[in-house]
Order: structure tokens, then sequence, then C-alpha cells
């Protein structure tokens, strides 16, 4: 007996120490003393500085953002449905980010990629060896006449994607018009965006709530699309198409907002019939898209695409610039053909972080970048589609055979809801 | 998603609960599986009528994992949409039946010592 009891206890002292061992071992640090250079300190930023702090052993890596504020912008349509408060997306910018690296408390306000240096709004200047590019979006409110971030939250006007705290005021305007019923009003610009799912998304929202609460009957929803078309994927397209025809909204093409007149409420959208005017009781502006002033004012976009919007020049699968072979970027300031979401940048980071180390190394890298988006299309509270796709339009589901991307799923719904900041916080950290 | 590896997965959820609480999860519930194995092993065999007794726990077990599950989140029944969705649930409530089950043959077992058979 006694010897059973030893050998047992022998045996799960084992067990434990080869669960300890097992963690993946860390591949040793590349020695450097390159500098290198981060603008922005989003989720591109945050994740490439972690896993390049994590390779390199003597780099002298430097972080420049002014913002002081994380915003974990996936939870802004939790937070406009009513089911998070604002502080759900907040956290601080500084607390993901390695000790060991510099942080610059600033904007940029210049690039110069043949000089290869920065220049912050305070006026100091960084040479770099190497630069990641992860400035992300800039909202162009102001591209929509008649619209000011100080209209949101009052005389039915919303917009999900403003910040957290519009997302507050955006859920309590919704909230208010799916007691009343009327006309709700949903848009999305005519240039590329982050997160193209997130406008249908709050569309279902909307209509969950109202038929919920019982004045579905009372509420006419009309999406007015950009193109003609609901999503860029065909065969999303086709299911968004069906669902949107099964829950009765009203979808106008071709429909890009232009103007907007709180008093009277009233949109006004370029269609390629001209002008076309629709009121509305509750609307989710969502404005065009394009990158920060600093990278438009510089070298760096193409120059024969979206030649409105300013989007880095980078090769589509290493994320390297394709003129200046020391700049890469990634996360929404990426000019690639898709990819504009916090899962796309889970796998660009990782790819351009190899490709520049591989070039401080000399040596080739085959790590590449798909096009690999995903969006968890919220269908209502509780259900959604785990779509997955890439460049060639390819649904690319990580579940294959178990979670069906076009089905309305609780489970689709569960990981958006659970696993999704986790996993995004896990990013920033470079362990994911 | 770009390498689905047991790394990430850790990682995910200590990011969802923090390490601490969950590895100290992970190694109560390791503790508790000792504790089930090693009382089999002392007793040289599962002692039928401690376990059917503990057995009556297994729907209360179910119940409530999969409650939790919907209190937990914005979610419940009429959100079930598919067939995986069906195998998530039955999971849901087998871990929780399973795990008092095991809780419920372990405590009294441990708190009583041994049993003469
Ligand atoms: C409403 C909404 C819903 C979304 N839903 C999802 C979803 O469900 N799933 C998903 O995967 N993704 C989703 N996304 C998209 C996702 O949040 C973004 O794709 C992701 O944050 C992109 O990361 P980034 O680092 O490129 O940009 P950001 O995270 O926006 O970071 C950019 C950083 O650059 C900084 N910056 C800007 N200008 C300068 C400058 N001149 N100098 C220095 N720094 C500068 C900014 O301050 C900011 O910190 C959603 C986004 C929104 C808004």
């Amino acid at each position: 007996m006694l010897a059973n009891r030893r050998q047992f206890l022998g045996l799960s002292a084992a067990g434990a120490a080869a669960v300890v061992t097992s963690s993946p071992a860390r591949a040793a640090k590349i020695k450097s003393n390159a500098r290198i250079v981060i603008l922005g300190a989003g989720a591109a930023g945050t994740a490439a500085a972690n896993r390049l702090a994590e390779r390199l052993d003597g780099a002298k890596i430097t972080i420049v953002d002014a913002r002081k504020q994380h915003l974990y912008q996936p939870g802004f349509t939790l937070i406009a449905a009513g089911l998070k408060p604002a502080n759900y997306s907040v956290s601080g910018t500084g607390d993901w980010l390695p000790s060991d690296i510099d942080w610059i408390e600033e904007a940029a306000a210049e690039i110069d990629p043949v000089a290869k240096k920065i220049v912050t709004t305070g006026g100091k200047t960084v040479d770099y060896d190497y630069l990641v590019v992860a400035t992300g979006i800039k909202l162009d409110f102001e591209a929509i006449e008649g619209m000011s971030l100080d209209l949101i939250g009052k005389n039915g006007i919303g917009s999900v994607y403003a910040g957290p705290d519009y997302a507050a005021k955006t859920w309590a305007e919704m909230d208010r018009f799916t007691e009343t019923g009327g006309v709700g009003l949903f848009t999305r610009p005519g240039t590329e965006m982050k997160c193209a799912g997130a406008p249908l998304k709050y569309t279902f929202l909307t209509d969950d709530y109202a038929r919920k609460k019982g004045t579905r009957g009372k509420t006419e929803i009309i999406y007015a699309a950009h193109n003609k078309t609901l999503f860029g994927v065909p065969i999303v397209n086709e299911k968004v198409r069906m669902l949107y025809e099964d829950r009765g909204f009203n979808t106008v093409y071709d429909h890009v907002m232009k103007a907007i007149d709180p008093g009277r409420k009233i949109a006004t959208f370029a269609t390629p019939d001209g002008d076309k005017e629709i009121g509305f009781d509750f609307t989710n502006v969502i404005p065009p898209m394009r990158s920060p002033d600093v990278i438009r004012n510089s070298p760096l976009p193409w120059t024969d695409k979206w030649t409105d919007q300013g989007w880095v020049e980078v090769d589509q699968y290493t994320m390297r610039h394709r003129r200046f072979p020391e700049v890469f970027a990634v996360g929404d300031a990426a000019g690639v053909p898709k990819g504009k979401t916090a899962a796309s940048v889970k796998w660009q980071v990782p790819v351009a972080v190899d490709q520049l180390v591989a070039q401080i190394e000399g040596r080739e890298s085959s790590e590449t970048y798909n096009g690999y988006t995903s969006c968890p299309l919220i269908t209502q509270v509780g259900k959604a589609m785990l779509i997955e796709f890439d460049y060639k339009n390819n649904l690319t589901p990580s579940f294959p055979g178990i979670i069906a991307p076009l089905e309305e799923l609780w489970i689709s719904w569960l990981m958006k809801e659970i696993a999704l900041k986790p996993t995004y916080n896990a990013m920033l950290r470079g362990r994911a | 998603m770009k390498d689905v590896s047991i790394g990430m997965f850790i990682a995910v959820f200590e990011e969802i609960f923090g390490a601490g609480l969950f590895w100290g999860m992970v190694a109560a519930a390791a503790a508790i599986l000792l504790a089930f194995l090693y009382l089999i092993v002392r007793d040289h065999k599962l002692e039928s009528r401690r376990f059917l007794r503990a057995e009556l726990w297994a729907p209360v077990g179910a119940l409530a994992a999969i409650l939790f599950v919907q209190f937990w989140t914005n979610s419940g029944f009429t959100d079930i949409g598919g067939p995986i969705d069906v195998i998530v649930l039955i999971l849901i409530g087998s871990a929780g039946a399973i795990g008092l089950t095991i809780l419920a043959y372990v405590v009294p077992s441990l708190l009583s010592g041994r049993r003469s058979a």
C-alpha cells in the first residue's frame, strides 16, 4: 500500500514537471544594434514592439504615439449595443509596451524615408535603420458636410466608430429609438474601412432590439450600401443579402453619405443618379477613412491606387514597402487589398517582424501574409457568423467542419464575447 | 487563423482569467483529479455506493455549468443556432456534471478517511 502511494505521488510529480517544462522553448535572440522606429502604438504597433523586443538583443526600439489610452476597438460594437460599459475598450498604452523600449509620447509629424528619419510634433528628430508604420486610420468626419463629433448622441445621430464614449452615446440613442420606432438609417463609407462587417452588425443589432421590444412593426430599417454589394466577399455578400431580406431591411445600393442635416434629420447621399435625400430617426454615421496626414504627406503611399486615402505602398505578402525596403507597414495603415481588422494584424505582424529580422540577419524569410481577415458578424445578441477569408475571397475557417462560417451560431457569439478581447490582448503581448 | 497552438490557447486563457486565477483553477482541477485517482489506488476500487451517491450531483453540475455560461455572456437557450451549438451545450453540461461528480466523490471520502469495503 505504502509503495503504491509513493509510486503514485512520484508519478504525479513527474506529470507536473512535464507540464512545466513543455512550455515552448524560446528561440535564441538575435544580436543587433539596429535602430527600429515604430509609428503608432495601437494593435499593430504594440504587437510589433513586443515581438521585436522578444526576437532582438541590443536593438534600439522606439515607439512613437501621442495617445495615452489604448483602445480595443472591436469592443465598440458591444458598447454601442448596451452590452458593455465604455471603459470595456479602454486601457493604458504604456501597460502593453515592453519595458526596455523607448516610448515618445508625441505624434509623428514628418517622415523622410530617403534620409531615414522621422520628426515628431514636438520637434524631435529620430533616425532609423528600420521603420514600422502602424498609424492606423483617420476618421474623416469633416468629409460629411454638416457632421461633427459633438452631434453624436443627439437628434438620433450615433457613430459606433468614433470612440468608446461616442459608442456609449450611440447606444443611448439606439435604445431610445428602439423604444419608439421610426426610420433607422445605416450606411458605410465609399473608402476602404476597418472591419467592413461592423456597419452590418450594427444594423442587425438595432433590428434585434426593435424586435425584442416589440417595436419592429413601427420601424423601418434602411441600409445604404456604398456600391452594388453588401460585403466584398461574394459568398458572404449573398448570405448577408439573404439575411437582410429575411429581416425585412430596405437596401439601397450605390449610396454614399455626403451631408447630414441634424435639424431636419435628413442625410444626403451621392448616387449615380445625383444626390438623394433620406430622412432618419436614428442613424449610425460611419465617415470616410484615410491614412493620417503624416502618411498622406509623405512619399510612402501608393501613387496609382487609393490616391484619396493614402495607404502605404507595401508588398501584400511581405508587408515590406515596395520602394523603401527598410520600411514596413502593418495594420490598417498598410495598403493591401484586404485586411483592415485586428484579426489581420494578428497574422501580419509576425510576418512583418520575421521579414524585418531576416533582413537584419541577411537571410530570406519564408513568412507571408495571405490576406487573412476575420469578422465575427453579429446577427443578433447571442448569435454571430464566424467569417474568415483571404485575398482570393476564399473562406478560410479556423475550425473547418466544426464551426460553419455562414451559419448564425451561438458558439460564434461566445467567441466574440468571451475569447476575442483576450485573444487581442495576447496578440498585443506578442503571444498570439 | 495563423498558428493555432497550445501556447496560444494558454495565453488566451491567461488573459481571460488572469494568470494567477487560471493556473490556480488548473491546479485545483488537477488536485481534485489526483485525489480521485489516489482514492481509487488507496481503496483498490471505486466505492460503488459512494460513487452512485456522487452521481446524483451530476445533473446539478450540468445545469449549473450551462446557466453559468449563459449568465456570464449575453446569451440563452434561444440562441442555439446549429448542431455545433447543441454539442457545445452538451460539452459544457458534461464538464459540469463530471466535475461535480468527482468532487462529490472525493470530498466525503477524504473527510471520512478510509472505509473498509
Ligand atoms: C467599431 C469597430 C469594430 C471593429 N470590429 C472588429 C472585429 O470584430 N474584429 C477585428 O478583427 N477587428 C475589428 N475592428 C478593427 C480593428 O480594431 C483595427 O483593425 C485594429 O485596431 C487596427 O490596428 P492598428 O494598429 O492598425 O490601428 P489602431 O489600433 O487604430 O492604432 C493606430 C495607432 O496609431 C496612432 N497614430 C495615429 N497617427 C499617428 C501619428 N501621426 N504618429 C504616431 N502615432 C499615430 C494612434 O494614436 C493609434 O494609437 C473594429 C474596429 C472598429 C472601429
